[in-house]
């Protein structure tokens, strides 16, 4: 049901549109199609008849003065013929706006080369501030942890029952599991040789060594790193980090390095936690599945697993800790005055750091190998 | 009266966008000096320079004798607990409850014991007018006005000289608003505070400030008392204090 109508009139070399009623924004979508599909080749003058209008909004009176426009650039005379007092308003408002306003400049679309470049350039930005982050944190600040009496005990302990105490329950399953995964997968592989036993050898190598340290940073990658990057981020939002330096709090001294030490300490208990979780789990599959008892899966293990491994795996935990914390913490620290960049940030933190994780791996991987550890 | 603050020279690019040029100005001790200008001018821009959060790109910023671009880090450090600052929305610390957040320079700082300092963080309480009964509620549990108030205390913690204000009043009811001002005016007069401030709000203006300084076209246009401002030909000053 529209409360507005709109026909045209062409006689010889004249033309009349002619608007009646109550003109919106809902009703003029039609009205311009249909004005757009009028040929007005041959045409003289025109008439755009607002008499008996009753009302008009913004949008229809652009639409009257796009019309209007659109006529006087094709030489054709025009005339706005309307009665009421609101309409004369309402078209002179807009009429004003047209003349007055610049119009709004649109943004030059940059080519392929130009964003290359352009990310490249900000890529290697953000590479250098990281740097500049890193270089801080261990040269500017060195002297905090030389001074034991600044260092932030109660910051350090609360850090560590955060991100350490609160993870036992996720880091256990997750590694139990990955325990019982592995075994149950080698185990099937196993048994068509007769090789039973070497269960015990296989798993207690590659979760010491390789699989519960990775996991283990993985998970708290994806919890504390994130939470660091949150926390931090909203700070800086809610200006908490300004007033810190504006009172003389070293934000490196209250936040960063507490948490990056509590996660130094807590991470190789955790692997630890997960070297245990990890081999329940084998030694599980190990009885149920290829029928080795506890007791025989411990006696081979305390033979054939030398304790070496066990240091391998512990020694990797304070550096995936410092990669985790320090990327989280300055993911948080780059967070913009706005909402959305927390949400960017802390991807980005998450992401970041456990790549940092499995390339730091891989590297201890090479060396220990090549040191014949 | 001593210069407190002078700015010379000061020159403030954001990657294209230069917002200050070559802007001047001084600032003498016991004043309630007020930053003015259209939004964008760079009055926080500014007032974030002065208190050390935005690095200087060129001219030079002497804060309390102490000239900020070449500063130690030990003489930031002494420099930053003689000032006060209040954030827009407050920045207190979320993690902490009223009392800890105004303790908190108090512990850092000084070797006080316990019950001096709860005396201490009483009396900014109470000077500030909050109620003792809020002081173990968190930033989240009070109202916007109480949050400004209690940061007010906050800044007040070591008894500064100089108190940086960034928009005291906005957000705030008219009411609270007037009350704040007053509030400003008794603790000039009652501790001997300078005090910084940038504002929008003209009742506000009127009624606190000694000296304005508006900035506009990268410039300080006018610097001076409230009364002849309107000799100044400004667009800004012009149809900001055209109603009065």
């Amino acid at each position: 049901m529209s409360k507005s109508s709109f026909n045209t009139l062409h006689v010889d070399n004249k033309l009349s549109f002619n608007f009646e009623g109550e003109l919106n924004i809902y009703e003029i979508a039609d009205y311009e199609n249909k004005i757009n599909s009028l040929d007005l080749n041959n045409i003289k003058t025109a008439i755009i008849d607002l008499k008996k209008v009753s009302f008009l909004d913004s949008a229809s009176s652009i639409l009257i003065f796009n019309l209007n426009k659109k006529l006087l650039a094709k030489n054709i005379q025009t005339q706005i013929l309307y009665d009421n007092q609101d309409v004369k308003n309402m078209l002179d408002l807009v009429n004003a706006q047209k003349d007055n306003s610049a119009k709004i400049e649109h943004k030059i679309k940059k080519t392929i080369i130009q964003n290359i470049g352009n990310n490249t350039y900000q890529n290697y930005l953000g590479f250098l501030s990281f740097m500049a982050f890193i270089g801080e944190l261990f040269f500017n600040k060195f002297r905090y942890i030389i001074n034991i009496k600044s260092i932030r005990f109660k910051e350090i302990a609360f850090e560590i029952n955060e991100s350490g105490v609160k993870a036992f329950g996720i880091v256990s399953l997750t590694s139990f599991l990955i325990g019982l995964v592995v075994a149950y997968q080698s185990a099937f592989q196993l048994k068509i040789y007769g090789a039973n036993i070497f269960i015990v050898d296989m798993l207690g190598i590659s979760i010491l060594r390789e699989l519960a340290p990775v996991i283990t940073a993985i998970v708290i990658a994806g919890r504390s790193g994130s939470a660091f990057t949150a926390q931090i981020g909203a700070m800086k939002i809610t200006e908490e980090l300004d007033a810190m330096r504006t009172m003389g709090f070293d934000p490196y001294r209250f936040l960063v390095l507490p948490r990056i030490i509590a996660l130094i300490i807590t991470l190789p208990i955790l692997i630890f936690v997960a070297d245990i979780m990890a081999i329940i789990g084998g030694m599980v599959v190990a009885n149920l599945d290829l029928g080795i008892t506890t007791d025989l899966f411990l006696k081979r293990f305390n033979e054939v697993i030398s304790i070496k491994h066990f240091y391998v795996g512990i020694i990797k935990g304070p550096f995936f800790a410092f990669l985790i914390a320090s990327i989280g913490i300055y993911r948080g620290l780059m967070v913009k005055n706005d909402t959305q960049s927390i949400g960017f940030n802390t991807t980005k933190s998450v992401v970041e750091s456990i790549f940092a994780v499995i390339i730091c791996d891989a590297v201890f991987s090479i060396a220990f190998t090549n040191l014949g550890i | 009266m001593n210069n407190i603050i002078e700015v010379k020279n000061l020159k403030t690019i954001f990657d294209e966008r230069v917002v200050h040029d070559g802007l001047n100005l001084s600032i003498k001790e016991g004043e309630i000096y007020g930053l003015l200008g259209p939004s964008g001018c760079g009055k926080t821009t500014l007032l974030r320079e002065m208190v050390m959060l935005e690095k200087i790109q060129a001219g030079s910023i002497k804060v309390l004798g102490n000239e900020l671009t070449n500063i130690s880090h030990e003489n930031a450090q002494a420099l930053r607990r003689r000032w006060g600052v209040l954030f827009q929305a407050g920045a207190l610390f979320s993690s902490l409850t009223i009392e800890e957040n105004i303790s908190l320079p108090l512990i850092e700082y000084t070797n006080l014991s316990n019950k001096i300092i709860k005396e201490i963080v009483e009396f900014k309480i109470s000077i500030v007018g909050l109620k003792s009964s809020d002081i173990n509620l968190y930033p989240s549990q009070i109202s916007g006005g109480m949050k400004k108030k209690a940061a007010l205390a906050r800044s007040l913690a070591m008894d500064p000289k100089l108190l940086f204000l960034d928009e005291p009043t906005s957000g705030l009811d008219p009411i609270s608003a007037r009350e704040f001002d007053r509030l400003i005016l008794k603790l000039r007069d009652m501790l001997g505070l300078s005090i910084v401030m940038v504002s929008h709000d003209l009742q506000s203006i009127y009624d606190t400030l000694d000296k304005v300084a508006i900035i506009d076209e990268k410039k300080i246009v006018y610097e001076g008392s409230l009364e002849n401002i309107k000799s100044v030909n400004s667009n800004f000053i012009q149809t900001f204090f055209a109603k009065i």
